[in-house]
């Protein structure tokens, strides 16, 4: 991809909010969002249960080129929405469009640009590794030859010689997870979406699928994921949808997100706890809030506005009144605190079934 | 890792054509091939199941029951063919839910393919391990003392009704499966509907016999048409049979066909209607 091109999409990222009213003019001149849902909407109404609105509005843009994770609670909506976009269920109202075709209308033309990895592996249990890529690219009707071709290669990139000529019903789970993943690569998708990829993967597969999805972008892919790893949207994503209760809380990079949620952390750590009320006092007259002060009274923390400057005051009036320090540094809030703040969770704990009602 | 990540497009992705009803069928279908040739224990108990009917009744009951100017054994043999290939179209039922649940529809409908491919397979299948269990029935038969009294042509068109009737009623338990989305649920529901069904008919007593109420029910069970309609193209009705009375039972070949006729004009759209909603989980 060129530059010019990289600074049409970010430019054409600031102006993502101005878009939904504007869709077609300014499209191909702007390469606009590849992926755009606009104010989706999908109840579930189970038997003798409180209607679940799965998604509740929900509008998400895509930049072509480009990997977008959609974070969220359990339950939030991820692969309600996941499942609306690759044509699975149709949602109640609101529209989706993939390269401005629209998935409810035109699902035969979605289904033969999509690759799809779903959050619980889809594989015939009966059918070898091999087999299952087999039949997908037959189905995909590239023909008996190329897809014969494209399964060896998929079965040698995910790693799963050995197992290629056994049945699937005998694999384990990370292994079914990786027959499955290639499932989704057996063409070569101009969309993948991806629910919770790596959930189930030894750390070793886990960085093989993120090298894979970094040179499959690196190539012009468009990638959807979900995902529960902060770590990992951090590392993959361009761009971080947080969904909550159905629906986009914040769209931002990973950057624009932490910051959004308010500036940084001035941290000490003290040689003497006989310091410590000098220094309360220093990161007062810098914080935007009360200084934390730990138990033991030798760990301060405030937060600030401006991190660098901050920094800079507090360690000149350190100097200036002797104090000893054993560590002094600035933080800037984790894509946890992130998530923690804009959603009332912690991504990492586990949630119990938390449903948007 | 040295595999390319992406394909070079040799193969595009194609839509499906009109043509690829017939080829993406082709392939669920081998797909079905396959799990017979895996899960051995639905070839064993498509072909010991029926021995086993043939075997008992003719020699448990013929013994005891008469049928007036027949043998038994002549008598009972289209009964155990029609409920035999019944049985066998539940197959059907219970796989459709059991892909749901294991989750592979849902790749199935990501993927460009024709919409009635899988059910096109899965009831070819069933219709494969019919033909089986009827030629392992046939063969049972005619070394039990069973023969064909009319023109081996008859004796096809009879083969050939029951494997369509079954297949054409594979169509409505896929449907139910779908519906239903639990393969044991399926399991147990075609028991309890299909038992009754197959024996409150003239498939192992003649219904003339039976209380009025059972009567009734036997001669407008579709079931009963199918038995006749095999009994009669098979030469094997009881000469003393009265006329029956009612116009299913005059004419259970026309029944038979005109019932197999509806149900694939009702339940192949409404399957494939069914299919292209349908998600796992
Ligand atoms: N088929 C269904 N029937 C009833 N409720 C459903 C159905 N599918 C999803 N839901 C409900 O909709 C809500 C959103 O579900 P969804 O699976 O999209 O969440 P998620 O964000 O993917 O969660 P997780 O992280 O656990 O995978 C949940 O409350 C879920 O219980
Ligand atoms: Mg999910």
């Amino acid at each position: 991809m060129t530059d010019p091109v990289l600074d049409l999409i970010s430019k054409e990222r600031s102006a993502r909010s101005a878009r939904h009213s504007d869709v077609t003019g300014v499209r191909y001149l702007l390469h606009m969002a590849y992926i755009e849902a606009h104010d989706l909407a999908k109840t579930y109404t189970p038997k003798g249960a409180p209607a679940v609105h799965a998604l509740d509005g929900l509008s998400l843009s895509v930049p072509q080129g480009t990997v977008t994770a959609l974070l969220g609670p359990n339950g939030a909506g991820k692969t309600t929405a996941v499942k609306v976009l690759t044509t699975l269920i149709r949602p109640d109202s609101g529209t989706a469009t993939i390269d401005g075709i629209d998935v409810q209308t035109d699902g035969d033309q979605i289904r033969r640009m999509i690759g799809v990895s779903g959050q619980y592996a889809a594989v015939d249990e009966n059918l070898t590794g091999f087999e299952n890529l087999d039949m997908i690219g037959r189905l995909y009707h590239l023909g008996a030859k190329a897809s014969r071709r494209r399964a060896r290669e998929l079965i040698e990139l995910f790693d799963l010689t050995e197992a290629q000529n056994r049945p699937v019903k005998g694999f384990s789970g990370g292994m079914r997870r990786r027959i499955d993943l290639a499932g989704a690569l057996v063409i070569d998708p101009q969309v993948l979406f991806l629910d919770e990829p790596t959930t189930g993967l030894d750390p070793r597969s886990r960085l093989g699928l993120w090298d894979i999805i970094t040179r499959l972008v690196a190539q012009g892919t468009t990638v959807l994921l979900t995902t529960q790893y902060l770590e990992e949207a951090d590392r993959l994503a361009d761009d971080i949808a947080v969904i909550d209760h159905g629906t986009v809380i914040a769209q931002g990079t990973s950057d624009e997100l932490k910051s959004s949620i308010g500036g940084q952390r001035v941290e000490l750590s003290l040689v003497s706890e006989g310091d410590s009320d000098a220094a309360v006092a220093i990161l007062r007259s810098v914080g935007t809030a009360a200084p934390e002060v730990s138990s033991d009274r030798r760990t301060l923390a405030v937060t600030v506005a401006n991190g660098p400057t901050a920094l800079q005051a507090v360690l000149g009036q350190v100097e200036r009144d002797g104090i000893r320090l054993h560590d002094a540094g600035m933080q800037r809030p984790t894509l946890d605190d992130v998530f923690l703040q804009l959603t009332g969770h912690s991504a990492s704990a586990d949630d119990e079934k938390e449903k948007a009602s | 890792m040295t595999t390319a990540v992406r394909e070079p497009a040799t193969g595009a992705p194609r839509a499906a054509s009109t043509a690829s009803w017939f080829s993406d069928g082709w392939i669920t279908t081998r797909r079905n091939l396959i799990k017979i040739k895996r899960v051995p224990d639905i070839l064993v108990f498509t072909t010991l199941q029926p021995i086993m009917f043939v075997l008992l009744f003719s020699y448990v009951y013929a013994g005891s029951i008469d049928i007036p100017g027949s043998d038994y054994k002549e008598f009972i043999m289209a009964g155990i063919f029609a409920q035999t290939v019944v049985f066998g179209s539940t197959y059907s039922g219970s796989a459709m839910a059991q892909d749901l649940k294991e989750g592979i529809i849902d790749r199935f409908r990501t993927l460009p393919m024709s919409p009635s491919a899988v059910l096109v397979g899965r009831t070819n299948g069933d219709l494969l391990i019919n033909g089986i269990s009827m030629l392992v029935m046939i063969a049972t038969g005619l070394v039990v003392g069973w023969r064909v009294r009319s023109s081996p042509l008859e004796a096809i068109a009879a083969i050939a009704l029951l494997l369509l009737f079954a297949y054409a009623f594979s169509w409505v338990m896929a449907f139910i499966g779908m519906s239903v989305r639990s393969p044991e649920v399926i399991n147990n529901v075609s028991f309890l509907v299909l038992f009754p069904l197959t024996f409150i008919s003239n498939a192992f007593v003649p219904s003339e016999n039976l209380p009025t109420p059972l009567r009734v029910f036997a001669e407008y069970n579709p079931v009963s048409a199918l038995v006749q309609a095999a009994r009669e193209l098979f030469g094997n009705v009881p000469p003393q049979t009265p006329v029956p009375d009612t116009w299913t039972q005059q004419n259970p070949v026309l029944t038979v066909l005109i019932g197999i006729v509806v149900l694939l004009s009702v339940f192949v759209p409404l399957s494939i209607r069914k299919f292209s909603q349908i998600s796992s989980r």
